[in-house]
């Protein structure tokens, strides 16, 4: 599907030439990664060169007062990471299971309720409840409220990549499997032996997008987290963001006036990085997912 | 399995082969998909318990819910949760915002996305290119709390970065969170600058799949590179274009939660051009106890989101079949 077309010369000449292009390119790559640099920056800076000259893009004066700030008193953060961390984990690792799984079987051609089981799953794609239904069943029905399953079992099955895990499943060698079932391999065995291993990349790929999905998620936690304790990182930060009386609350604040503005730049950090740093080493994956689903 | 190396079927008595009932045939195909089916049941439960059971909850649009009484002791209402709705001006206002926002961001988002796969098509070096995608799929990955973070820090009266050049530029600063006129755009910015980079790799995938051929035949007849993309690359991903179009427009009534309520900071003199049906459900649950208001809000997203995506995916089944849902 993808060719390197290095081999046929296809040039851009003149005023639009090759290296106007780079410079365009370059310049809107550079608009999407400028305000991270800048929040970068602000995290290091001074708090009273903020308020003077605003936010710059090298530091005024390096400090790491607004993280030796945050982490004097650990424990929120801490806290908040362990939450982000279990739900991130347990959540990514259950939910891909019961997916591939699922879509193994809607992707097998002689298994007999394949299209009323793929109609199942797929309405849900077309119409839902909508969120009041939803949060009222989650908390009077199955009570959820400020319970840490409330941030995972909502996002167990995403029926988009259950789509997206079919087609892979669907796209290896049916023959493979029908002759592992005549030599008297179980549908378990042949699941974990063949078709797991034989799909690592787009298991990849979609782990990957739903450990993303599970890290960056403040949603759930907004609507059914009022525990301070089982707070995950985005929705902790988005309180300390848009209120600054949650963090003048914290104890970690008596005595002093907070750095509210490197502070606030220092948590964005803290709870990006992680996720940054996974995205740098695996784009790859992520893109090549795209490509996919792009034409599947 | 074991049915599979049985010569021949075991019959119940008192059946003849051929003629077994719809039961038995049922009961048998069960049987020899027991395993399966036990794989497919964990999602299955999910599906119902957290899909399909919130669907039937739809009702208490039509009922003066109250926490404490739940879904069957509340009183039924009829219509009046609608009236209501319709008597204000918040129907139409949200109603307008989502389509005339969402609208804005198709149109924005193909153009642009288009626009930066060709450039990146346009470049010969590959691993340039994967450099500049991942750095423009970079946003893709940041949550809206933190888009907010970075919105705020430019915009907010004391210390944002725009203010502060309006004002060494002589200008008035703007305040821009009680300004609503503004944040039409600001939000399509944010919008572009957070998708923009996912919508090119699309597009670019489907130009990398555009035969080498093609192009070494219009060289051949000395066409220029501009004139190969505006004649060959651009043709021929039309249907990618209108397929994926298509899909927006049928998810047209479903607004994006984070960027209208968080990067907003739900700031209540924006709700002008920023409120919106998802914003409004959710704080009429959660902020103004006005569930009534917000239940049938969100029955009527329910019922026009499902026709718009119906016809969206049927049209898109004419077109392509694979890509369609059903």
């Amino acid at each position: 599907m993808i060719r390197a077309h290095s081999s046929w010369s296809y040039k851009a000449k003149g005023f639009l030439g090759e290296g106007f292009i780079h410079v365009i390119l370059a310049l809107i790559g550079l608009l999407c990664v400028l305000p991270l640099i800048f929040t970068v920056s602000a995290s290091f800076s001074e708090e009273k060169d903020i308020a003077l000259y605003g936010y710059a893009l090298i530091p005024r004066s390096f400090t790491t007062f607004a993280y030796d700030y945050l982490l004097r008193v650990p424990g929120q953060i801490l806290r908040a990471y362990g939450v982000t961390s279990f739900i991130t984990a347990v959540g990514s690792g259950l939910g891909l299971l019961m997916m591939s799984l699922v879509a193994y079987v809607i992707s097998r051609p002689d298994f007999p309720f394949r299209k009323q089981l793929s109609f199942y799953i797929f309405f849900t794609l077309l119409f839902n409840g909508g969120l009041v239904p939803w949060y009222i069943w989650l908390t009077q029905g199955l009570h959820l409220k400020d319970s840490v399953w409330a941030l995972i079992l909502p996002y167990l099955v995403v029926p988009w990549y259950v789509l997206l895990l079919r087609t892979y499943f669907a796209s290896l060698p049916q023959e493979l499997l029908d002759a592992a079932l005549i030599d008297g391999a179980g549908e378990w065995r042949i699941f974990f032996k063949i078709v797991l291993p034989l799909s690592t990349s787009s298991l990849a790929t979609v782990g990957l997008f739903l450990v993303l999905m599970y890290w960056n998620d403040w949603w759930l936690a907004m609507l059914y987290i009022d525990n301070h304790n089982l707070e995950p990182l985005q929705y902790m930060l988005y309180r300390i963001l848009t209120n600054i009386r949650a963090m003048e609350a914290s104890p970690q604040a008596t005595g002093m006036t907070p750095p509210v503005w490197t502070v606030r730049m220092a948590m964005a950090v803290l709870a990006t990085g992680p996720a940054a740093l996974v995205f740098l080493l695996v784009q790859r994956y992520f893109i090549r997912g795209v490509t996919i689903g792009a034409l599947k | 399995m074991l049915e599979l190396t049985r010569s021949k079927p075991i019959q119940p008595i008192g059946e003849k082969p051929g003629q077994q009932s719809v039961w038995t045939r049922w009961r048998k195909r069960l049987r020899k998909n027991a395993t399966r089916l036990l794989m497919a049941a964990p999602a299955v439960i999910w599906i119902f318990l957290f899909s399909y059971i919130p669907m039937f909850g739809l009702v208490i649009a039509f009922q003066d819910y109250r926490f404490d009484k739940g879904i069957f002791g509340s009183t039924w209402v009829g219509l009046q949760n609608f009236r209501f709705l319709v008597s204000t001006e918040d129907g139409f206002r949200m109603t307008f915002n989502t389509l005339f926002m969402n609208g804005l961001f198709i149109i924005t988002n193909t153009v642009a996305s288009i626009t930066v796969a060709i450039l990146l098509y346009r470049i010969q070096r590959r691993f340039v290119t994967r450099f500049y995608q991942a750095t423009m799929f970079f946003p893709y990955f940041i949550s809206w709390v933190i888009v907010q973070a970075f919105v705020f820090a430019l915009l907010n009266s004391d210390t944002g970065l725009i203010n502060q050049q309006l004002t060494r530029m002589g200008a008035d600063p703007v305040q821009w969170y009680s300004s609503p006129e503004h944040w039409r755009w600001i939000l399509t910015v944010a919008n572009l600058w957070k998708s923009v980079g996912f919508w090119s790799i699309v597009y670019f995938a489907g130009m990398m799949a555009i035969s080498p051929e093609l192009y070494e035949a219009a060289q051949v007849d000395g066409a220029n590179g501009w004139q190969q993309t505006l004649y060959i690359t651009l043709p021929l991903l039309v249907p990618l274009v209108i397929i994926n179009v298509l899909l927006s427009i049928g998810r047209i009534f479903y607004a994006d939660f984070g960027l209208f309520y968080i990067v907003t900071r739900d700031q209540g003199l924006l709700y002008k051009t920023t409120d919106v049906i998802d914003t409004y459900v959710f704080r009429g649950l959660q902020r103004t106890g006005k569930i009534g208001m917000a239940s049938a809000a969100g029955f009527y997203q329910a019922v026009v989101g499902f026709v718009l995506v119906f016809l969206s995916n049927w049209i898109v089944r004419r077109i392509d079949p694979d890509r369609s849902l059903f």
